[in-house]
């Protein structure tokens, strides 16, 4: 952890280390949220306040924090802040609270957000882990965003609500893709965003865990 | 400093000083924020009833609208007659399907719906003149594919002429099922009949495949089946004598259910026919 620096720490969880592309965390709410833009967007509001603030607070007790509790406390506060979060939603974005329903209540759930606190804020200054939250956010909120500008033009016909491809069913030409607005289609997004990711920066790749033997070529049966 | 911090005093103080702190916060925003809360559920159940009337324009004053153009009653759906026991402003349908003194389990052939137990009053909306409404706004619910879906049908003041449905709640599936709420597909609704010429209480309304032929038939969604007979159940049940029926057999007669006492009797004929 020599090289911590604000700039590093702010931006290399966007493409460096992705944390849903490299580290593959948070996959579930990334396959529920992610048929609409709109939607996309607050959940990935919602994510970064989460992960920055509960990085803060973890960062700020965390020479107070008996390492037997640890993953309570850190916890205790995760879900405090989604809790917030949640009747902020309810209060000023009705609309949208209706629509993300049960998947804000699973940030806590969401292992970005524990993995940011126990593996960064439980070892460095509140001030780089709220900016380390911040990063892992966007880089949250970036993946989220791919997703959903393809499952909801491709899904749904439009980008942000507005529509772009008029479908069948309004009268136009685009007969919408259903799987695109069913969660297992995301699958198929971020696979595709993992591999240009990992083809652009090919030290992604990582080093096979086994190699499996080479096939033994049957002799001719004589 | 780490001896330290795992002595079980160490522990018993943090943990019960962040349970405080934590409880603090969390309470306080739920209580600060409870109005602003409530007042968007009520919007949306306004916003939702102005819609399935289509007197709902985006950037629309809903709460002037709302109270200008509607009135609430509450109706007793065994008599069809409209009861002053409950304030229509608080009475909640849901809760009163639970609780016993004004809700009734359903066996099992009746239960079309699958809703298990279903209350005996309801909160009906008329729109216009009280005793002589354009249009009745009813809530409806039932069992979908995936899970119980809520929502209002509008009827026209003859009590059989249906102007709109819309669910407000419902977890059908995205691109399928939830075409429930597509604009084009509840344009289909406007100038259906719900019930024959016949005069019984039983609705003819349903979805059928293939293409509605008459003013009984709705096309179905395609691709959701299911959905589909989800929402002909709900409507059969809610429009049928275990519903609404006798309230809009009240409108149908021309009789207004105010002064409609002295024709009950023939309303006891119509149902033994």
């Amino acid at each position: 952890m020599a090289d911590v620096n604000a700039k590093g720490v702010l931006t290399a969880p966007i493409f460096k280390n992705n944390p849903i592309a490299l580290q593959i965390l948070g996959i579930c709410s990334a396959l529920a949220v992610t048929t609409s833009m709109s939607v996309s967007l607050v959940m990935a509001l919602a994510v970064i306040f989460v992960c920055a603030l509960s990085n803060l607070f973890v960062s700020l007790i965390r020479n107070h924090i008996p390492s037997s509790i640890r993953i309570i406390v850190q916890m205790t506060i995760i879900a405090s802040l989604v809790i917030v979060v949640d009747q902020i939603l309810k209060a000023y974005a009705y609309e949208m609270s209706k629509q993300l329903s049960v998947f804000v209540g699973l940030i806590i759930t969401n292992c970005i957000v524990m993995g940011r606190a126990e593996g960064f804020a439980m070892s460095n200054t509140p001030g780089m882990s709220f900016l380390d939250g911040i990063g892992n956010g966007l880089g949250y909120g970036f993946v989220l965003m791919v997703v959903g500008f393809f499952r909801e033009l491709l899904g749904s016909g439009s980008v942000f609500g507005f529509t772009v491809l008029p479908t069948v069913q309004d009268g136009g030409w685009y007969v919408a893709n259903g799987l695109l607005l069913l969660p297992p289609s995301a699958f198929f997004i971020i696979g595709l965003l993992i591999w240009v990711l990992r083809s652009l920066n090919p030290e992604q790749v990582e080093e096979n865990e086994f190699k499996m033997k080479e096939n033994t070529q049957p002799k001719e049966a004589v | 400093m780490a001896q330290g911090n795992n002595s079980i005093k160490k522990i018993l103080i943090v943990a019960f000083a962040l349970c405080i702190v934590c409880s603090v916060i969390v309470s306080t925003a739920a209580v600060a924020l409870r109005p602003a809360q409530q007042l968007n559920q009520e919007l949306d159940r306004k916003t939702n009833i102005l819609n399935v009337a289509k007197l709902y324009e985006p950037g629309m004053d809903v709460e002037a609208t709302f109270s200008n153009q509607i009135t609430a009653r509450v109706v007793e759906m065994e008599s069809g007659e409209y009861t002053d026991e409950f304030d229509p402003n608080t009475f909640n349908n849901f809760e009163a399907a639970r609780d016993p003194a004004t809700g009734r389990t359903l066996s099992g052939e009746k239960d079309i719906a699958g809703l298990s137990r279903v209350e005996n009053y309801s909160t009906v909306y008329l729109i216009g003149d009280e005793n002589d409404p354009e249009q009745i706004v009813l809530p409806i619910r039932g069992q979908g594919l995936w899970g119980l879906m809520r929502g209002f049908i509008s009827v026209e003041g003859d009590g059989n002429t249906i102007v709109s449905i819309t669910y407000y709640e419902h977890s059908e599936t995205p691109g399928l099922g939830a075409e429930v709420n597509n604009p084009r597909w509840q344009a289909q609704w406007e100038g259906k009949r719900i019930y024959d010429e016949e005069g019984d209480l039983s609705p003819e309304i349903h979805l059928t495949k293939g293409g509605a032929s008459n003013e009984y038939e709705v096309d179905a969604l395609s691709g959701a089946t299911l959905t589909s007979n989800g929402v002909t159940n709900m409507l059969q049940f809610w429009l049928s004598e275990e519903g609404f029926g006798p309230y809009l057999a009240k409108f149908r007669s021309g009789t207004d259910p105010e002064d409609a006492e002295d024709t009950d009797t023939n309303f006891e004929d119509v149902e033994g026919a």
